[in-house]
């Protein structure tokens, strides 16, 4: 990015208020296409709710429900991000240099979320459409009733992966510490390789094999009740 | 054959395995799934019936019917929202989802409300842009599911409704196992379509008051403050849970009792979780105004609304405003005895029909099936509406000028009586011609 | 509802700067809990010694009556601390002496007893309560913090976490149990005596109970998750240890960071963004239904 070109804001000086405002005006794309936030000291509720193919670095930690609700916008987190980071996205590219907590890209309707670091539990919860790609591991409950979208992880992936997962695409390349109900391993198809190749290219993963990956999906015993599975409930 | 006791007694039948039990366990026996179903708790239970107002005498004295003004304008949501939700008169529309309901029972009840000046709400499966263009005032649920959710809606919305339960099946969601997914709705939620629905319970990126707090912040930014906020929960600790509300930041609370109607759950959980609606008002006034707040944070109160005379009584608890969701259906037409052969064929009869989940309302309610859908005109509905919300507001206004009030806020708890001690006890009003109010009134338990 | 933080140091070069790191960790913690706040902190040891950290009801009563009462057993004047003031005595008296002040000085709450605990907690915003106590200024070898949002219990200085049941025992708790009554009854019944309605007590409670059967920290951790239900993240301070348990769905936050100098705790991580030699920690969010333990050598 053109960093002269870049308008500053300083959430030392400037109100959340303030700045979420501007980035919501209605013309922000034309008269500041690139932000450069500084001393987000972990501020919830950060870049939420932007509707404009504007380009935003923050220079550092951010809290719950950064880039929430996310359309068009490029918002990079240099540090880490909280609970829900991404949440109900629907276009645009979220980039968390750092970890992310709890339920990022949760509920996601589409768009890039990569986390260069960690994400915690309930990665990708409820996602609809959302693509996330995590470098490190994920937690426990990932992709909780996912329902549409992909997740790629390159690290591990913990207890209760894809749970009541619906029709979201999983791929993981590490250990995975459990399966959650109702998902199953599935083999590995071409279209999934160049799937995993896109998007592994387009978040900059060099060096990271698609053929090293497994695919996970429903197993769809829960889409229609029988008695004999009612345990799995 | 001559029974052993003589002469023949009457079947005596048991008042606790009756007839609805022995048919239910039978039911369970033969298909090892629990029933589901809409309209919420049929069972009886403590309600407005066992309330009276107390008109004027010589201590009181009532207002004109016709000349001298019962006031009925109420505002929501300018705790903090900069264009707050006003509305003429204090009875809102409840959420229900396009997916329960057809596209054109949604935009009955949009031309119905806005007639008459008040809000309607969406529900689990988002906007429709119909009812957006039907409705002057809508205000739009975010739910657990997020079906729907996106920002764009959001911004279209004149209210936001953050729903952490409902009346007929607090702290509930799960499988609704048979609540098969249409093509239209599979769509709008990005389900496959024919599949068994199930409802997460909670939300994907909250948990607990102090999560709330931050959601409710993110919300605002979206909407850059402008959009009134509520949160709805269903009446179980109306006291704990109205006061979290409040302190999370909410310009309103929405408290759902047990009356409630629904779409579909488990008839397991509408008939025994919960409390009944006029239990839960008084502990959700207690507790806003413990933190000053009363007034300021409104309440809005549903779960079987039905009369005028329940909207008074709801007021004269301290709710600002009432909600209807059951009541606006049946005045556009549901359950309507003009289809009785429609619902014996379907094993069952007007005013019983509660099998919404199926999707094969005779009177084109609670469907998508389009043959049936198109039964019902939505403009006629929508005038059946408003003309039901007016005379609600006509009998509110009766009464509360009945009892002095310029205003039908004015109406106050001590404008009550009840007929039971039940009723004593959950509405903390004297049983009527004493002044007894059973069992203890104050809700902070404090410390040991 | 609330906000958690926590400490434990591992190098001892860092012990006089507990206070110094733990309250801009707790501060960050107000909007999460703008009702209260707490912190315990485990200072250095005195040979047969019980510290009683106690706070006064009201403004107007004077600790010179405990100090009557203490008479002899005292090691010198009392630490005084805001509202607040630490007893150092015998601790061959310790029992009798806590006896006495619960029977006889009501105006005063015990908050904590133990030889190396203290327990500092009040109404109010965290940056309000720790400037009444000076918290800057303490040291010791590991702390727990937590500012509260009052759920289903008064907003009072009892109902203000850390809740200790034992010498040298401490719990903090974010989330909710959902069976905290009947856990209380079963306690009661073992002659477990209560000074709140708060969950977070009973969880406290049962900890204490659990170790003084026999089990170790961890042993007591472990039957916790059997036997407590809810939503809940405990940190959890012992005379030589710092502990972090979350229920097995872990939905109420928690974050971690290690360093060779400190093991550190936070509802979010920008609790912990002002550590020293955060940017090279190893952060991590602790997994549910896992029991982790610190401890300081005997």
């Amino acid at each position: 990015m053109r960093t002269a070109d870049a308008a500053i804001a300083d959430l030392d000086v400037m109100p959340l208020r303030e700045l979420n405002a501007a980035f919501h005006a209605p013309d922000v794309a034309a008269i500041a296409p690139v932000w450069r936030v500084k001393n987000p000291h972990g501020a919830h509720a950060l870049a939420c709710g932007i509707d404009a193919p504007i380009a935003i670095d923050i220079d550092g930690h951010v809290g719950y429900y950064c880039a929430g609700m996310n359309q068009q916008a490029t918002v990079h987190i240099h540090g880490n991000a909280g609970t829900g980071v991404a949440e109900n996205m629907a276009s645009g590219t979220v980039i968390v240099d750092g970890d992310a907590s709890q339920s990022a890209g949760a509920s996601g309707l589409g768009g890039l979320l990569h986390v260069r670091g960690s994400a915690a539990a309930r990665c990708g919860i409820s996602m609809k459409g959302i693509d996330v790609v995590v470098r490190g591991d994920v937690g426990h409950l990932a992709a909780f009733m996912g329902q549409a979208g992909t997740l790629i992880v390159c690290g591990d992936a913990g207890e209760g992966l894809g749970d009541s997962l619906y029709e979201a695409r999983l791929f993981v390349r590490g250990r995975v510490a459990s399966l959650g109900a109702d998902c199953i391993e599935k083999p590995l198809r071409e279209g999934d390789r160049a799937t995993l190749a896109a998007l592994l290219e387009r978040c900059g993963e060099h060096g990271v094999d698609p053929a090293d990956f497994r695919r996970y999906g429903s197993a769809r015993r829960l889409y229609h009740f029988h008695v004999d599975h009612a345990g799995a409930y | 054959m001559a029974s052993a006791r003589g002469s023949a007694l009457p079947p005596v039948f048991s008042a606790t395995f009756d007839e609805f039990s022995l048919a239910e366990i039978r039911r369970a026996a033969a298909t090892g799934v629990y029933d589901i179903r809409g309209m919420g708790a049929k069972r009886r239970l403590p309600h407005f019936d066992d309330l009276l107002l107390l008109g004027a005498s010589i201590s009181r004295y009532p207002l004109e019917g016709y000349r001298e003004k019962c006031d009925t304008r109420v505002t929501i949501g300018a705790r903090f929202a900069s264009k707050p939700i006003e509305l003429a008169i204090p009875i809102t529309i409840a959420g229900m989802s396009f997916g329960a309901l057809s596209a054109q029972a949604k935009e009955a009840l949009g031309r119905g409300a806005s007639a008459m000046g008040t809000s309607t709400t969406t529900g689990d499966g988002g906007m429709t842009a119909e009812e957006r263009r039907h409705s002057t005032q809508l205000v739009y649920q975010v739910l657990p599911s997020r079906y729907g959710l996106n920002a764009d809606d959001l911004r279209r919305a004149d209210a936001i409704e953050i729903v952490v339960g409902q009346g007929a099946k607090p702290g509930g969601g799960g499988m609704l196992l048979g609540q098969k997914i249409d093509e239209r709705v599979a769509a709008m939620r990005t389900l496959p379509a024919g599949i068994d629905q199930r409802s997460a319970c909670r939300h994907p990126d909250w948990t607990g008051p102090d999560d709330l707090a931050i959601k409710i912040l993110e919300l605002r930014e979206i909407t850059d403050w402008r959009t009134p906020i509520y949160v709805k929960v269903g009446a179980s600790r109306p006291y704990y849970d109205t006061a979290l509300a409040a302190k999370s930041g909410a310009d309103a609370v929405v408290i759902d009792g047990m009356q409630g109607g629904t779409a579909a759950t488990q008839t397991t959980f509408i008939e025994n979780v919960g409390l009944p609606t006029i239990a839960a008002i008084r502990p959700a006034v207690a507790a806003l105004e413990e933190l000053g707040l009363y007034r300021t944070v409104q309440l809005i109160v549903s779960g079987g609304i039905r009369s005028g005379a329940d909207v008074a009584k709801a007021l004269a608890l301290g709710a600002d405003a009432v909600s209807i969701g059951t009541a606006a259906l049946v005045a556009l037409g549901d359950n309507d005895p003009a289809y009785e052969a429609e619902y014996a064929a379907l094993g069952t009869t007007a005013g019983a029909y509660d099998a919404w989940h199926e999707g094969r309302d005779p009177a084109g309610i609670t469907t998508q099936d389009p043959v049936l859908a198109a039964r019902l005109d939505p403009v006629a509905a929508g005038k059946r509406l408003a003309n039901y919300l007016s005379v609600l507001t006509l009998e509110t206004q009766a009464l509360a000028r009945a009892c002095g009030k310029s205003h039908v806020n004015h109406l106050e708890p001590e404008d009550l009586v009840a007929l039971t001690v039940e009723a004593a006890a959950m509405a903390r009003v004297p049983l009527a011609g004493t002044d007894w109010i059973p069992g203890n009134p104050t809700m902070a338990r404090g410390d040991a | 509802m609330c906000g958690i933080v926590g400490l434990f140091l591992k190098d001892r070069g860092l012990e006089p700067d507990l206070g110094r790191y733990l309250v801009p960790m707790l501060t960050s913690m107000a909007a999460r809990g703008p009702d209260s706040a707490g912190v315990a902190v485990y200072g250095p040891p005195a040979a047969a010694t019980v510290k009683i950290t106690l706070a006064r009801r009201t403004p107007e009563a004077t600790f010179d009556a405990v100090a009557a009462l203490a008479g002899e057993t005292a090691h010198g004047a009392p630490v005084v601390r805001g509202d607040h003031a630490v007893f150092a005595i015998d601790a061959a008296a310790a029992d009798e002496i806590l006896a006495r002040i619960r029977a006889e000085l009501p105006a005063f709450d015990v908050t904590a007893a133990g030889n190396r605990i203290e327990i500092y907690k009040d109404v109010g915003t965290p940056a309000e309560v720790a400037g009444k106590l000076d918290l800057v200024a303490v040291g010791g070898t590991h702390a727990i913090g937590h500012t509260r949002m009052a759920t289903e219990s008064a907003v009072t200085v009892n109902g203000a976490h850390p809740f200790s049941t034992g010498r040298d025992q401490c719990l903090v708790h974010n989330g909710s149990l959902s069976n905290h009554h009947s856990l209380r009854r079963r306690l009661a019944h073992d002659g477990v005596r209560f000074a709140t309605d708060n969950d977070s007590e009973v969880a406290a409670a049962y900890l204490s109970r659990q170790m003084a059967n026999g089990r170790d920290l961890r042993g007591a951790l472990e039957a916790a998750l059997a036997d407590l239900d809810g939503f809940y993240t405990f940190v959890v301070g012992t005379e030589r240890g710092f502990a972090v348990l979350r229920d097995p769905v872990a939905c109420k936050p928690a974050v971690m960071a290690e360093t060779d100098a400190y093991v550190a705790f936070g509802s979010e991580y920008r609790a912990l963004a002002a550590l020293p030699g955060i940017a090279a920690a190893r952060v991590w969010e602790p997994a549910p239904a896992t029991v982790y333990v610190w401890e300081h050598a005997a």
